[in-house]
């Protein structure tokens, strides 16, 4: 019989202790490096430089307006998706809600690449239907336009989601009461569900606004052909010159990005204070309102949407893949999968992509598992004072834009490792520590919600049986988590496997990811390679959201991203 | 097996809050079935929880035998305590079998195949669920998983079997039957056995002890009978068993158990002076000529009898049992045969 100070609670000693170390390495660390390399760079006058140069403002503004202008659009396309599946009687609405969360899915560089591909005077798509513009017409979309409406289109499904499930959220018996209060639907719709969803409304648009602020595959896709600079695209353009003054810049413009998504993140929490989505009893029970014969307008407008943000760019994107060059007319004669053969057999470098960026994802998905189990454990079951701020602190390097994320990181391991005396730097360990702290949220939210809906007593039962720590771990909590769990782990790998911002940053010869293979074969000139990969990227994510849309059933609430 | 003594047991779960359980002192005998009574929130649960492992007192200590279970300082995880527990929502492994659940206790302790098999044949067969071996939890009814949830207690001969409210979800039918399965359960096994429940019939239905708390506080450990017609304070009176207290002048001696007479001459007196509380039982109430007189408040028919309740000449309650009927309002003359002064 072993005797412990061990105070009644069901944590094994070294699980606080690890949940720390965890969450200082991948949250505190970084971003406390950033902190101080920003602050003595703006000690030593490096802020006065920086204000003094007007490529510094000329990003700063650019980057506010195309993200204020693609947080508008944004709201406008999400807002009136989720207003008219929500409370109207459309028919079609799983498939119309699922194909109009694929673009926020779609990496962002390859939602550009379509674009590209859909519209100018090289559109392979326009010139098979003989549409094409006059060639030496500029192609509209590099421009400050061109980005703030792929910005709308990308984050649109961000407005979507948390205008609906404020809508969700509405008690029914309000509407109903003001039904017979005798208020028509148009009153009813006007004077108590749009003010009470109004805070969704805006909830959804700082985060569209803050994602817009760390969009990088866009305006790097978009903006560097026409010199037009946003802060993500300056700070990778720094690197690309890289300075003795680099650290101490590129630390300070992190820190601006940082502060805008800071303030956007702050508006989303002051108007979502106090509302739990997890006591959404009445999914989809809104009242719905009847459309009459304007039903068939909304669906047709709603298709049409559809068709052009989704359906469009990605036709443009298989018909740039097939075509045998850039700008050659594409017909039944001309098409070709060489390009699909190149990415696929020949050419080293996407070969190398695809093994880093699947061998990365797959180590990040389920090395971060093992650690989210114990950590969302030690979230749902501590009575630990430290949870709140725990908690806080793993969200953190998930809500800031990844490149602040990735200067982090660059500015940790640019020396050798203290003690060991090793570089990670260039190589491939420096991106999947990076990958980790990024995603670190993205694995821990399911598993946390798994953990919520455990019953206590199953496991306490098991503690009276006999069972230990890791005896429990193994027969009753992990089995139970399962379906989260595995939920985690393809969420986490879909988002790794597409993820550009911080490999750009990051990669070095040998280390490139699929986004900067990507990105570098449309740098040199490889379109049609470039939408060859594009389309297998789009076929993965597509295949990966279908998976975990079956598995939604057995999914607590709250899991699948797309659905509320 | 040896008997299980709380020791000045207290808990509190903020600093220098309201004690959820404060200065409880309790021994149960060896083989003893121990009623936890008390309404929700008395801190019933919490003394349970803390015999279990689960909590740690933040006062005083736990002994099984001669053994510390646990004080302020240290104590011995729940893993390795042998007891078991009936948990009021079941806590069936909902992926395992009815045939995993049950073994799973062994399985741990590291028991053989062979071994298993047997024991969890045996425990099935005492809850009569061995046609149900390889369903799952979720194919079986309420009374089904807490038999389930017993042969789990049955199956390692554990020391103490704690139950904490485990027919609070069944129906009235049900809980009847399961009565029984908990009586042979105990007479089989032998064991200690901590019943948590805030129902006072269910208390003395079961149990050899009934203890009795409220607000943290232990008010009266005593064998059902005894608790039943001796209780201790007005709080223990109006938990257990039927009746109403009625506030008398106090008379001169101090006997307790109080005759016709002796409740005539209390209640003649005014009540000015030090007053007692009085315990009167429903079926001591009886319909007299030369009564006193009170007068009906309602009438409830529970089918073999009527449920009066009557309000005395100075405004106080009474209930009673009556086999004739009567009319809200009427003014009947009653003679109390019995009372107990708290």
């Amino acid at each position: 019989m072993t005797r412990a100070s061990h105070r009644g609670n069901s944590q094994p000693r070294w699980l606080f202790p690890f949940v720390i170390t965890v969450i200082f390495f991948l949250s505190v660390l970084p971003l406390g490096r950033l902190a101080v390399t920003g602050i003595a760079s703006a000690m030593q006058g490096g802020a006065r430089q920086m204000l003094g140069d007007p490529g510094v403002w000329q990003a700063a503004y650019n980057t506010l307006f195309t993200s204020f202008f693609g947080m508008i659009a944004a709201v406008l396309l999400g807002g009136g998706f989720a207003l008219l599946l929500t409370l109207f009687d459309i028919r079609g609405k799983t498939a119309l809600g699922f194909l109009f969360m694929l673009p926020t899915m779609i990496p962002p560089q390859v939602t550009a690449l379509s674009w590209i591909g859909m519209t100018g005077p090289s559109s392979t798509l326009l010139k098979a239907i003989g549409l094409a513009p006059p060639l030496g017409s500029p192609q509209p979309l590099y421009s400050i336009g061109g980005i703030a409406l792929l910005y709308g289109v990308q984050n649109a499904p961000l407005v979507y989601l948390s205008l609906r499930a404020g809508l969700l959220a509405l008690p029914r018996d309000g509407v109903e009461a003001a039904r017979l209060a005798g208020a028509s639907s148009w009153q009813v719709l006007r004077d108590v569900i749009l003010p009470l969803s109004l805070p969704g409304l805006a909830a959804g648009a700082a985060i569209a606004f803050v994602s817009c602020v760390g969009n990088f595959g866009i305006p790097a896709i978009l903006g560097i052909p026409a010199s037009i600079y946003t802060l993500p695209t300056l700070i990778y353009s720094k690197f690309a010159s890289f300075g003795p003054g680099t650290f101490g810049d590129v630390s300070l413009l992190s820190a601006l990005i940082a502060i805008l998504s800071i303030a956007g993140l702050a508006v989303e929490e002051r108007v979502l204070r106090g509302r739990d989505y997890r006591v959404i009893g009445l999914s989809g029970q809104v009242a719905v309102f009847r459309l009459g014969s304007w039903r068939r307008m909304a669906e047709l407008g709603l298709w049409l949407t559809i068709f052009v943000i989704l359906f469009m760019p990605l036709t443009a994107l298989v018909a740039s893949s097939l075509a045998p060059a850039y700008g050659v007319p594409l017909s039944t004669s001309t098409a070709t999968l060489h390009a699909y053969r190149e990415i696929l057999f020949r050419q080293a470098v996407t070969r190398t992509a695809f093994t880093n960026s699947i061998g990365l994802s797959l180590g990040t998905a389920f090395g971060l598992l093992v650690v989210t189990v114990l950590t969302g454990y030690f979230l749902v079951r501590g009575k630990s004072r430290f949870t709140r701020v725990i908690s806080a602190l793993a969200e953190i390097p998930y809500a800031l834009p990844g490149i602040v994320l990735a200067v982090a990181f660059i500015l940790l391991f640019a020396a050798p490792i203290p003690i060991i005396g090793v570089s990670i730097y260039g190589t491939i360990w420096i991106i999947l520590i990076a990958y980790f702290s990024s995603f670190f949220a993205v694995s821990l939210k399911p598993v946390v919600s798994a953990f919520r809906q455990v019953d206590p007593s199953l496991e306490e039962a098991a503690r009276l049986a006999g069972a230990g720590f890791g005896r429990r771990l193994r027969d009753i909590l992990v089995p139970l988590v399962a379906p989260a769990a595995g939920a985690s782990v393809i969420l986490v790998f879909l988002i790794a496997c597409n993820e550009l911002t911080i490999s750009a940053l990051l990669w070095s010869a040998g280390t490139q990811t699929l986004g900067v293979a990507i990105y570098n074969l449309d740098d040199s000139g490889s379109f049609n390679l470039a939408s060859a990969l594009s389309v297998l990227v789009v076929v993965m994510v597509v295949a990966m959201m279908i998976v975990l849309e079956l598995m939604a059933k057995r999914l607590p609430k709250g899991v699948v991203p797309w659905r509320s | 097996m040896a008997k299980l003594i709380l020791n000045r047991l207290s808990k509190s779960f903020e600093m220098g809050g309201r004690p959820a359980v404060n200065d409880v002192s309790l021994t149960v005998r060896e083989g003893g079935f121990l009623a936890l009574l008390g309404p929700s929130g008395c801190g019933k649960t919490t003394v349970l929880r803390m015999i279990a492992g689960f909590e740690q007192p933040t006062d005083g200590s736990i002994l099984l035998g001669e053994r510390v279970l646990a004080d302020a300082g240290e104590m011995v995880p729940p893993e390795h305590r042998n007891m078991a527990m009936v948990f009021q929502s079941y806590a069936l492994w909902p992926h395992m079998s009815v045939t995993e659940n049950v073994g799973y206790p062994l399985k741990v302790r590291g028991v053989s195949r062979e071994k298993r098999q047997r024991k969890v044949a045996e425990a099935l067969a005492a809850v009569r669920l061995e046609s149900y071996a390889n369903r799952r939890p979720a194919d079986l009814s309420g009374g089904q998983r807490q038999r389930v949830a017993l042969a789990r207690c049955l199956v390692t001969e554990p020391d103490v079997v704690l139950l904490d409210e485990p027919l609070a979800n069944l129906d009235r039918h049900l809980r009847q039957e399961m009565e029984e399965t908990f009586r042979e359960f105990h007479a089989r096994s032998g064991a200690t056995m901590i019943y948590v429940t805030h129902d006072q019939a269910e208390a003395m239905a079961l149990a050899t002890d009934v203890a009795v708390m409220s607000e943290g506080r232990l008010l009266q450990v005593a064998t059902p009978e005894e608790i039943y017609a001796r209780p201790e304070g007005r709080l223990v009176g109006g938990l257990v068993g039927q009746g109403a207290v009625l506030s008398l002048a106090s008379p001169h001696d101090d006997k307790r158990l109080l005759d016709w007479p002796a409740m005539q001459a209390m209640l003649a007196k005014s009540r000015s002076g030090p007053a007692a509380d009085v315990l009167v039982r429903p079926q001591d109430v009886e319909v007299v000529p030369n009564g006193i007189p009170a007068t009906v408040l309602s009438v409830l028919f529970e089918g073999e009898r009527y449920a009066l309740r009557l309000a005395l000449p100075d405004g106080q309650t009474l209930r009673a049992f009556s086999r004739q009927p009567a009319k809200a309002g009427d003014v009947l003359e009653v003679a109390i045969h019995s009372a107990w002064r708290l």
